[in-house]
C-alpha cells in the first residue's frame, strides 16, 4: 500500500468513527465553552479590554480543549493492540502520523469555527484589522499545536501516567508557537501593531517541528 | 580511571578556591553596582555549563537514536540533570543581582524568559524520563531532547521580539563592552573552574546511571532464569 492510500484509509476511519460518537468535539465544544463562561467571569472585561486579552483568551482555551481530543488520538489504537499490528505491517510509519495529525487538525478546526462566534458574541469582539489574517494565523496556530500534539500524544500513552504527561511535555515545547498565536492575534484585533512577524514565526515553526516529527515518529512507534 | 576521576576532582576544588578568591577578593569593586556585581562571576558561568549540558545532552540524544548503545542514554541523563541543576543555579543568581540593580526581581525579557523555558523544557524532560515505563525511556526520552534542543533557537527568535533589557553580551557585544582586565581574569578563572565543575558533576552522574543500568539488567536476567532474589 502506499503512503497516501494509508493515510486516507486511516484518516477516514478516524473521521468516520468520530462522526458516529462525536466524542471528542463534544467534550472539546463543551471544555471550550466552560473555559470562555469561567474567563469572563474572572477578568469581566469590557469590549476595550476583551479585545486586548481575547488573542490570549481564545488560544488558552483551544490549547486546552486540544488536548482533550489529543489524548484520545492512540487511546483507541491500544485496544485490540491495534499499535502493534501496525508495527509489524509494512504500511510506513510516517502515513499513519500524517493520518492522526490531520484529523486531529480537522476535529479542532471544527471546534474553532464552532466556538469563534461565542467568543465574538461573549467578548463582544469586533477585529479592527483585516480578518483573512485571523484565519492564516488559526490554521499556522492550529498545525503547530495538533503536528507536536500528536507526536507527544504518541509518547506519552507509553508513560505510567498517560493523560498528565501530554500537557506537560507538549506545553513547555509549545510556548513560543502559543506566544506567536496570542500577540498576532492581538495585533490583528487591535490592528496596533503587523502580526507579519508572528505569522513568518509560525510557518517557521510549523515547518521545523513537521520535519523533526515525521524524522523521528519511527522510532516512537517502534520503542520498546 | 578511577584514580583519574579522584584526581580531577580534587584538580577543580584547587580550582574552585582559587577562582573564588579571584572573584570575591582580587577583582575590583564595580563602580556603580557595588559588591552584587560580583555574581555575575557565578552567574555567567553557570549559564555556560547549563547550555553545554543542554549541547551534550542533544548530542548524546542523536547517538543514542542511532547507535542504542545504553552508554549514550546515560550520557544524555546525566548532562540533563546537571543542565537542570546549573539553570536553576542561573535562574536564582539572575535575581538576587536585578533587585538591586533594575530594583524588580524579574522582568519578561528576551534572555530571561528564553533561559525560564529552557529550565521547563528540560525539567519536562526529566519528569519524562521519570515516567515512562521500562525500556521505552530511553528512546522518548532521546526524542523530547532532541525536540527540546530544537525548540531553543525558536524560543529565542519569539522572545526577542519583545523588549529586551538584559544587559547585552560584556564580551565581544560592540564597542562599549568589555571587561576590566582584573575582571576578565577573575570571570576566565571562574568559567574554568565552574566548566570543571560540570564536567566532574557530568562523569560522576554518567557513572551512576551506567551502574544503575547494570544492576537493572542483571534484576531481569535472574528474573528471566526465574531466581527469587
Amino acid at each position: 500500500m502506499s503512503s497516501m492510500s494509508v493515510t486516507r484509509a486511516t484518516l477516514m476511519k478516524d473521521l468516520r468513527m468520530e462522526w458516529r460518537s462525536k466524542d471528542a468535539i463534544n467534550s472539546m465544544l463543551f471544555f471550550s465553552l466552560l473555559v470562555v463562561v469561567i474567563f469572563s467571569f474572572a477578568f469581566n472585561p469590557t469590549a476595550e479590554e476583551s479585545r486586548l486579552i481575547a488573542g490570549g483568551l481564545i488560544w488558552v482555551a483551544f490549547l486546552f480543549a486540544a488536548v482533550v481530543a489529543l489524548n484520545q488520538t492512540w487511546a483507541r489504537e491500544l485496544r485490540n493492540q491495534v499499535l502493534d499490528a501496525y508495527r509489524v505491517s509494512p504500511a510506513p510509519p510516517n502515513a499513519l502520523f500524517l493520518a492522526k495529525a490531520l484529523g486531529n487538525f480537522l476535529f479542532v478546526a471544527v471546534l474553532e469555527v464552532l466556538m469563534a462566534p461565542l467568543f465574538v458574541v461573549f467578548y463582544q469582539l469586533r477585529s479592527v484589522g483585516p480578518l483573512w489574517q485571523l484565519v492564516v494565523v488559526a490554521l499556522l496556530g492550529t498545525w503547530a499545536l495538533v503536528v507536536n500534539g500528536t507526536f507527544f500524544a504518541a509518547m506519552s500513552i507509553r508513560t505510567r501516567n498517560r493523560e498528565i504527561m501530554l500537557p506537560l511535555i507538549l506545553f513547555p515545547i509549545s510556548i513560543p508557537a502559543l506566544l506567536a498565536m496570542v500577540d498576532s492575534t492581538t495585533g490583528i484585533l487591535t490592528g496596533e501593531f503587523s502580526p507579519d512577524f508572528w505569522i513568518k514565526l509560525l510557518l517557521v515553526y510549523d515547518v521545523i517541528f513537521t520535519a523533526v516529527c515525521l524524522l523521528l515518529f519511527e522510532s516512537v512507534l517502534n520503542a520498546e | 580511571m578511577k584514580s583519574i576521576s579522584i584526581a580531577f576532582i580534587i584538580f577543580t576544588l584547587a580550582l574552585l578556591s582559587f577562582s573564588t578568591y579571584q572573584a570575591l577578593v582580587v577583582a575590583p569593586t564595580e563602580a556603580t553596582m557595588g559588591e552584587v556585581q560580583r555574581i555575575f562571576y557565578y552567574h555567567v558561568p553557570s549559564a555556560w555549563v547549563a547550555g553545554l549540558c543542554f549541547f551534550v545532552n542533544f548530542l548524546a540524544s542523536i547517538t543514542y537514536l542511532i547507535n542504542r548503545k545504553p552508554n549514550a542514554d546515560a550520557m544524555a541523563a546525566a548532562s540533563a540533570e546537571v543542565g537542570v541543576v546549573f539553570c536553576t543555579i542561573v535562574l536564582i543568581t539572575g535575581p538576587i543581582w536585578a533587585r538591586p540593580v533594575w530594583g524588580i526581581w524579574w522582568t519578561w525579557d528576551a534572555r530571561l524568559t528564553t533561559t525560564l523555558v529552557l529550565w521547563l523544557i528540560y525539567v519536562s524532560y526529566l519528569v519524562l524520563r521519570r515516567f515512562a515505563a521500562g525500556s521505552q525511556t530511553q528512546v522518548l526520552s532521546a526524542v523530547l531532547g532532541i525536540f527540546g534542543f530544537v525548540d531553543v533557537p525558536i524560543v529565542y527568535m519569539s522572545i526577542r521580539w519583545f523588549r529586551t533589557q538584559h544587559p547585552s553580551p560584556v564580551m565581544g557585544g560592540g564597542e562599549s563592552s568589555g571587561l576590566a582586565p582584573a575582571m576578565l581574569q577573575a570571570f576566565l578563572w571562574n568559567l574554568l573552574a565552574f566548566t570543571c565543575l560540570g564536567v566532574a558533576f557530568v562523569m560522576a552522574r554518567y557513572h551512576l546511571q551506567k551502574v544503575e543500568n547494570q544492576v537493572e539488567s542483571e534484576h531481569a536476567q535472574l528474573a528471566l532464569q526465574g531466581g527469587t532474589r
